[in-house]
């Protein structure tokens, strides 16, 4: 899903970070310091949920966590995958400084909306199914609309690398699935634990003395 | 855990931080609209001479350089044959174009240069060290510290999960493609945020308590002496002279 630095081209880089700017922008306005704390620490385990690797038939594939990150945390899962994405960057080297914008805006944007989606579907169909579908496809829809994003990113930059887009899409589909599933259990598991963590975004918080 | 250390202590360490992000930003942004063949060579020399002078441990710097080139690899499998363009060589059913070739070549050098860069400049320095000079090259104040909170409690996370797996695995678990595997893991990982949730109000409260006032100071001084500023020029030299060659080069295929 990282693009490499050097690949893409300077207009499609520069959209790039405009888009991520606007997103991270709106992200931290509805953030207050009460709630960075959490965004920081689930943009922690964002992080370590791309070290883990699940099974996939005869392959495995890497968790990206992007829907679920997005169910939790809504627009502010864009300031939270920025700073997950630069310290990547700065301990493994994936992506880089320049494409961090790009990489940003695809897993971002689906991350939104794929929280979207689930509160969407979440508030017409209130029952379990209807929830597990919600968390399904949110799950599934961040690592489609990453996978189709970066593929845009790729055929903008260079009609060359048409058929790389596509391949790196379709590569992807099995992912989907798995990051639906997974993000389903969690999200099951997480209203059995602790519902609060998936209310915490429409309740008004109180501000601990912070100006 | 994730920060070994990829480089012996040299000169480009002493530079300041801020002076050392600003100019991989600078060289990176130089370095990306590049067309010419031999721009991007002479970034490729910049970038090599830079990674030498950082004076890197090899074996893990040429593993990073190795695991950055696999989508360059991926590219070279893909690219040449699907690019039109004059023919080049024929494989069988497959034609590889020239303009394919030179394609994949040239994001290759590139992709080269700008970890090479990026890797002496910026990785040689801390998180905590990173997130400061983002802060003093004027990022947003609440990104810098969403930065710093989550590189400080990567690790703590970390340690947990693998103490959550060991359980698991003590206890018989060999995750694969069934519905029990996806939910065990499903469960470790949303137990995993639901202690990070909990984690997080925890810490909050703490730093609270002890006066917090919305930024974190940093431990390390940032001075920029007249070194930095020497080394910054130089810097911008080459990015200039690279500049050049890209748009006043000699013409070539």
């Amino acid at each position: 899903m990282h693009i490499a630095e050097g690949v893409l081209s300077p207009p499609v880089l520069a959209a790039g970070y405009a888009l991520t700017a606007a997103g991270t922008a709106i992200g931290l306005r509805r953030l207050d310091y009460d709630r960075l704390m959490t965004a920081g620490i689930l943009a922690a385990v964002f992080f370590v949920g791309s070290l883990i690797h699940v099974p996939i038939g005869v392959s495995n594939a890497h968790l990206i966590l992007n829907g679920l990150l997005g169910v939790l945390l809504g627009w502010a899962a864009f300031p939270a995958i920025l700073s997950a994405l630069a310290l990547q960057a700065l301990l493994f080297q994936y992506g880089g400084l320049v494409v961090l914008g790009v990489n940003t805006f695809t897993m971002g944007l689906s991350a939104v909306g794929a929280g979207c989606l689930f509160r969407f579907l979440h508030h017409r169909w209130p029952t379990p199914g209807g929830r597990r579908i919600a968390a399904f496809l949110s799950g599934a829809v961040g690592v489609a609309g990453a996978a189709f994003l970066t593929s845009i990113a790729l055929i903008f930059s260079e009609e060359g690398f048409t058929a790389a887009a596509s391949l790196l899409f379709l590569a992807h589909v099995p992912v989907m699935l798995a990051e639906g599933c997974i993000t389903m259990f969690t999200v099951d598991f997480i209203l059995r634990v602790c519902p609060e963590m998936l209310t915490t975004q429409q309740q008004n918080h109180e501000r601990i003395g912070h100006a | 855990m994730f920060d070994e250390i990829l480089f012996h202590s040299s000169f480009l360490q002493q530079v300041d931080t801020r002076v050392r992000m600003a100019c991989a930003i600078l060289l990176t942004l130089c370095l990306s609209p590049l067309h010419d063949l031999y721009a991007c060579c002479s970034a490729l020399t910049l970038g090599a001479l830079l990674l030498v002078l950082a004076r890197p441990r090899w074996r893990r710097i040429l593993h990073r350089i190795a695991t950055i080139n696999t989508f360059v690899l991926f590219l070279w499998c893909v690219t040449p044959i699907t690019m039109p363009g004059t023919e080049l060589a024929r494989l069988g059913m497959f034609s590889i174009s020239a303009e394919g070739v030179r394609l994949a070549l040239l994001v290759s050098i590139k992709v080269n240069a700008i970890a090479a860069i990026f890797l002496a400049l910026v990785c040689s320095m801390s998180t905590s060290d990173a997130g400061h000079a983002l802060g003093r090259l004027r990022c947003p104040q609440k990104l810098v510290f969403l930065f710093l909170f989550m590189a400080r409690f990567v690790y703590v996370i970390a340690q947990e999960w693998r103490i959550l797996f060991a359980a698991a695995k003590l206890r018989g678990f060999s995750p694969r493609t069934n519905r029990h595997s996806y939910g065990t893991l499903a469960s470790l990982l949303g137990l995993l945020l639901v202690r990070s949730h909990a984690r997080a109000k925890h810490v909050y409260k703490n730093i609270l308590l002890r006066g917090f006032s919305g930024h974190f100071r940093s431990i390390n001084a940032f001075h920029t002496r007249p070194s930095d500023i020497c080394f910054a020029l130089v810097m911008i030299l080459f990015a200039a002279g690279i500049l050049a060659v890209e748009f006043f080069g000699v013409e070539h295929a």
